[in-house]
């Protein structure tokens, strides 16, 4: 009555192999997304690596009375083309302090200026060949060396690529996450306890969680227009400020931090709840000694990894003005300030080479700060995931 | 080790053969559709089936019993090699079925749950309609070419399985809007619908209320003229009236393997008397 | 400075006074307490009680007094405010020590509090929503006010930059103002974001599949992970790779091909935004291809399907509204991304089919709208609202009918659940 197997077997040929072949696209394209995401990798610590090195040149420093005016007369004049004008403007600042220094001379390494950066790292410059050739005898004599780029992470920005620094910027992007902390995390906590706890299940509270999912879908940029609009515009937050940033910023990771706490105390079983109303809690009690400390790592993992999303969000910084030129350290909540990834967006716009390599640079420190981030988070979840 | 077993329970020992049944109802016809040896399963480092042997005949209904976790379902699902979707599963040992070692490299699982079809504990119809949930399987099996052949292989299946005259008004509507009872006969008609030898039921009226159950049964009964039947099941009542064999399996060993009849008035083994007179289980 | 100093002497005088309410309070309750009379509620309870009524009115006071004076121009002297404050606070005092008598409930009192503040915090997120949706109608209002809607919706050309003049107060002598067509605008945004899904949903989709239904554990565990950094990775980060490595390899792949390609062309944002936005995909429709019943799947099985056609035919099918729903999702992301498109793509309205052209898209030309020097009156300024507020309306509408869908798609199964 019924085939064979082998009859079956046979006509299954095809179908296996058409199966088969499902299996090998899907596979493929799981090849094709890990591949996007080495490449990526791959790319920008190419390009972002060599910003962590920095080309320093000894020169001999003659600090004469021409030196006082003009800080280039302290250098020797074949050299002088060569080294970072940042140096040269500091010298007649030197002189004023420290009158002792007129008519000394002394070798000391100071920085180069990009070009020759760039032309020892073999990136295109604009060095001519006399300067080219003066630079290969110098290193030739151990006198131009490649050193660690500590600069890059001491000063703020710099239109002198040599001089420009991530260093504002890491300062004003943690004074703008305290600020979102301090506001998304107790607000985005409250609204998860008091949704999952207490609300009645009425047409209110549905409306409130419809709504916490539409802001979480909301785009960035809207949320920069919001900013703009209320905290700048009607409250009168000073503009491009980590207080103006972070209150933004704060509203976008508030659905983030609201819909982690709430899953992390869902996971907190009934039984917990029962047990401690039946020794005669209140709600309350029950939610501060009981549900809340088993929640807790959970809460805390879901606001590490909405303050790693908000650190790393541009768009509407943009919008409230925090992609400012900020060449100093700024210790205020309401002074101009700039965030990390708003200064990788200012070095991406400047056209000289080596800003890219700044760009790659400050970008790795930003995707190893989130990456530790989202690591910690995982190692938290991790550690204290329980199962009931 | 089924017959070591035996040994040592009863007294004087039968001369029972490996897999056969201690007593065998000699009205049905005796032809093998399945048969296993030694047949030894490990989940990872615990052992879930010790050694079972059993002859499953054509055209009868098989029950398996025995109290929960003993291995009933995990034998079932040996016979057309559903358990090799779980991980960590090792098999040793025959099932032979058509002259072919059903567990050797060669063979097509696919092309064996072609020949073994199965129903589950839960109704599982797929969310299309009911008539795709029939008509799916065999255009895959290109068992049907025309439309009209499709149409009536449909309705063959849907009658055999006792549910035509609930749904023939309705073959577009989805299969998961019937009740549970006729979401399992669905099932049932889909399974049939490839034409397998032998329907694997596992559980197959656990889901359901008694008057679903019923006729259930009553359709297996019906059934076994066509297909072999190999069901298990949790009550005992059931196996006592719908089955020809019964197999008692306790902590992964095939413990008695018996005709119906004899199984429930008077069982080979002590364990078996003591199951199913309720003293455990 | 001071305002700043008025603050500073209002929190410490409030402060202090919780500080007495705290201690005057527990020693009244303990008093009774120790008088042998049973209480309601424990002493600390009371204590915190006393402070509640303290600082509690007080800080609604002086709230809605700095709300009056801030928004409304309200003229109140700062130190009648503070002085009025701080005395409402001392009488809060006096009655929350009043209040502590045996038959007093300080713990609901305290409860009912801590339930309105719980509740409060939750109406924030109403009111973000609604203070994002009526910051843009409001300003997008103006805007229609003086240029015309129906331009904005059908017209062809997008050129805020003419309007500067009127802006200046010199209309007339540059004759018309900017001209605000949209459509060039939402054609590259749309352009950019079929790019993107082309790239996301086949790779997502897929990656999806070979993690749920064929890949082995050990695989799934590291591959999964490895995706999620790609959502990860800041969108700035993604817009400088488009425009630095990207953008440079399509035009020499175009140039082999013969064609000509602008460097800041569709195809390299639309690519790297599709990159982005595969983990979104594989990570939802990963969700709805395992919630999909395994009893479906061995129901196919057993009725001797292969794999592939397991997949095709009863899995896919099954989580098809859970993955459009995705899409959907995606869509709205896509349509809303600002970095990529603002470092990557052009700055010129153009409307064209062809991708390899440079275009622009709405939100870069919010962006630009915002970063220039503009007067904040001027229309160029405030057509960023009125592209905020489509871009708000459409992907608002993705989000409900994408919701919508995926809860049609958990109520079935939960149905079928028996």
């Amino acid at each position: 009555m019924s085939q064979s197997f082998d009859e079956i077997t046979t006509q299954l040929k095809r179908r296996h192999r058409k199966s088969a072949r499902l299996k090998w696209l899907s596979m493929a394209s799981l090849g094709v997304a890990l591949l996007f995401l080495i490449v990526f990798f791959a790319d920008m610590l190419n390009k972002g690596l060599p910003a962590f090195q920095q080309a320093m040149v000894q020169v001999e420093v003659n600090y004469n009375e021409d030196a006082e005016t003009m800080g280039r007369a302290a250098l020797e004049p074949d050299i002088a083309p060569l080294v970072s004008r940042s140096f040269e403007r500091l010298i007649p600042g030197m002189i004023r302090d420290n009158p002792d220094l007129l008519g000394t001379t002394e070798t000391r390494w100071v920085l180069t200026n990009s070009d020759v950066d760039q032309y020892l790292k073999g990136h295109r410059n604009e060095l001519s060949e006399d300067e080219r050739a003066a630079i290969d005898e110098r290193v030739e004599n151990e006198q131009v060396e490649m050193k660690f780029n500590t600069t890059f992470f001491t000063h703020g920005d710099s239109k002198m690529a040599e001089r420009a620094g991530i260093m504002a910027a890491a300062v004003g992007t943690i004074m703008t996450m305290l600020v979102t902390l301090a506001v998304a995390f107790p607000i985005g906590v409250m609204t998860a306890i008091y949704l999952e706890e207490f609300a009645p299940d009425n047409r209110f509270t549905q409306a409130i969680e419809i709504n916490i999912n539409n802001l979480a879908a909301i785009p960035s940029i809207l949320f920069g227009l919001l900013g703009l609009a209320v905290f700048i515009n009607f409250f009168g937050v000073p503009r491009s400020s980590p207080m103006v940033g972070g209150l933004t910023l704060a509203l976008m990771t508030l659905p983030v931090i609201i819909i982690s706490t709430r899953a992390a105390l869902r996971s907190v079983p009934d039984s917990i709840r029962q047990g401690a109303f039946a020794v005669g809690c209140s709600r309350w009690q029950v939610v501060r000694d009981h549900v809340l400390p088993l929640a807790l790592p959970g809460i805390m993992t879901g606001s590490i990894i909405g303050l790693a999303q908000a650190m790393g969000e541009t768009a509407p910084l943009i919008i409230v003005g925090m992609v400012a030129f900020i060449p100093d350290v700024s210790a205020s909540f309401t002074q101009a300030a700039t965030v990390l990834p708003a200064q990788v967006f200012t070095w991406a716009g400047e056209p000289e080479r080596a800003f890219v390599e700044k760009t790659a640079g400050g970008i790795l420190v930003l995707l190893a700060v989130l990456i530790f981030m989202n690591a910690t988070a995982v190692l938290l979840r991790k550690k204290f995931e329980r199962r009931w | 080790m089924n017959s070591q077993v035996a040994e040592r329970e009863m007294t004087p020992m039968t001369s029972q053969r490996a897999g056969q049944p201690v007593t065998r109802n000699e009205q049905v016809n005796h032809d093998l559709s399945v048969r296993v040896r030694d047949l030894n399963l490990w989940y990872g480092e615990n052992q879930a089936l010790h050694d079972v042997n059993i002859d499953v005949f054509q055209k009868t209904v098989t029950a398996l019993i025995g109290p929960s976790g003993c291995g009933k379902s995990t034998f079932l699902r040996c016979l057309n090699r559903m358990n090799d979707l779980i991980r960590d599963v090792r098999i040793d040992g025959l099932v032979e079925m058509d002259g072919r070692d059903v567990n050797e490299p060669k063979m097509d699982e696919v092309a064996l749950r072609r020949r073994v079809g199965m129903v589950f504990q839960k109704p599982n119809p797929f969310p299309k309609s009911i008539f795709e949930n029939v008509a799916y399987a065999p255009r895959m099996h290109d068992l049907v070419s025309r439309r009209a052949d499709q149409d009536e292989l449909v309705e063959r299946s849907l009658r055999d399985a006792g549910l035509w005259e609930e749904v023939k008004d309705k073959l577009h509507q989805p299969g998961t809007s019937l009740s549970g009872g006729q979401q399992q006969r669905l099932c049932i008609a889909r399974a049939i619908a490839v034409q397998p030898d032998v329907i694997l039921m596992d559980e197959p009226t656990s889901a359901l209320d008694p008057i679903s159950t019923a006729t259930i049964e009553d359709l297996m009964d019906k059934l076994k003229q066509q297909f072999t039947i190999v069901t298990v099941t949790h009550n005992m009542q059931q196996a006592a009236r719908v089955a020809d064999y019964t197999a008692f399996f306790h902590l992964g060993e095939l413990i008695e393997y018996n005709d119906t009849k004899t199984m429930f008035s008077n069982p080979y083994t002590k364990k078996a008397e003591d199951y199913i007179t309720g003293r455990y289980g | 400075m001071q305002t700043n100093q008025i603050f500073l002497l209002f929190c410490g005088i409030l402060l202090l006074l919780g500080l007495v309410a705290f201690f005057l309070g527990r020693a009244k309750a303990a008093r009774v307490r120790g008088a042998g009379i049973s209480m309601y509620a424990q002493p600390d309870q009371y204590a915190w009680f006393t402070v509640l009524a303290t600082a509690g009115p007080a800080l609604v006071v002086s709230g809605v007094g700095a709300f009056l004076m801030l928004l409304l121009g309200a003229q109140i002297p700062t130190t009648y405010l503070l002085v009025g404050s701080l005395a409402i606070a001392a009488g809060g005092l006096a009655i929350g020590v009043l209040q502590i008598r045996p038959d007093f409930h300080a713990r609901q009192a305290i409860e009912r509090v801590i339930r309105l503040l719980l509740a409060g915090a939750a109406l924030i997120s109403i009111f973000t929503t609604f203070g994002i949706l009526f910051s843009i109608i409001f300003e997008a209002i103006r805007f229609f006010q003086k240029e015309s809607l129906w331009e904005f919706i059908t017209g062809t050309t997008w050129s805020p930059g003419a309007s500067f003049l009127e802006a200046a107060g010199r209309a007339e002598e540059g004759g018309s103002g900017g001209q605000f067509g949209s459509i060039p605008l939402f054609a590259g945004t749309l352009m950019i974001t079929c790019i993107a899904m082309l790239v996301a949903i086949p790779i997502g989709l897929m990656s999806s599949i070979y993690m749920s239904e064929f890949a082995p554990h050990s695989v799934r565990n590291i591959a999964k992970p490895m995706l999620e950094i790609l959502a990860g990775i800041p969108t700035v980060v993604y817009g400088f790779f488009a425009a630095i490595t990207v953008a440079p390899v399509i035009v020499d792949v175009a140039g082999m091909l013969g064609l000509d390609a602008a460097y800041n062309n569709a195809v390299a944002p639309g690519i790297v935004m599709g990159i982005m936005i595969i983990p979104f995909i594989s990570s939802l429709s990963d969700d709805v291809i395992n919630s999909v019943p395994d009893s479906m799947r061995q129901g196919a099985l057993a009725l001797g399907m292969t794999n592939g056609e397991t997949i095709k035919y009863v899995v896919l099918p099954a989580a098809l509204p859970g993955i459009i729903s995705a899409s959907l999702l995606a869509v709205s992301r896509a349509l809303g991304e600002t970095m990529i498109v603002v470092m990557a793509a052009g700055m010129r309205p153009n409307l064209t089919a062809n991708p390899l052209e440079d275009m622009t898209t709405v939100t870069v030309s919010i962006v630009a709208a915002l970063t220039g020097d503009q007067e904040f009156e001027s229309s160029a300024t405030l057509s960023a609202f009125a592209l905020g507020l489509a871009l708000f309306v459409v992907t608002l509408t993705l989000n409900i009918v994408s919701v919508v869908m995926i809860r049609r798609f958990r109520e079935k199964y939960r149905i079928n659940d028996l």
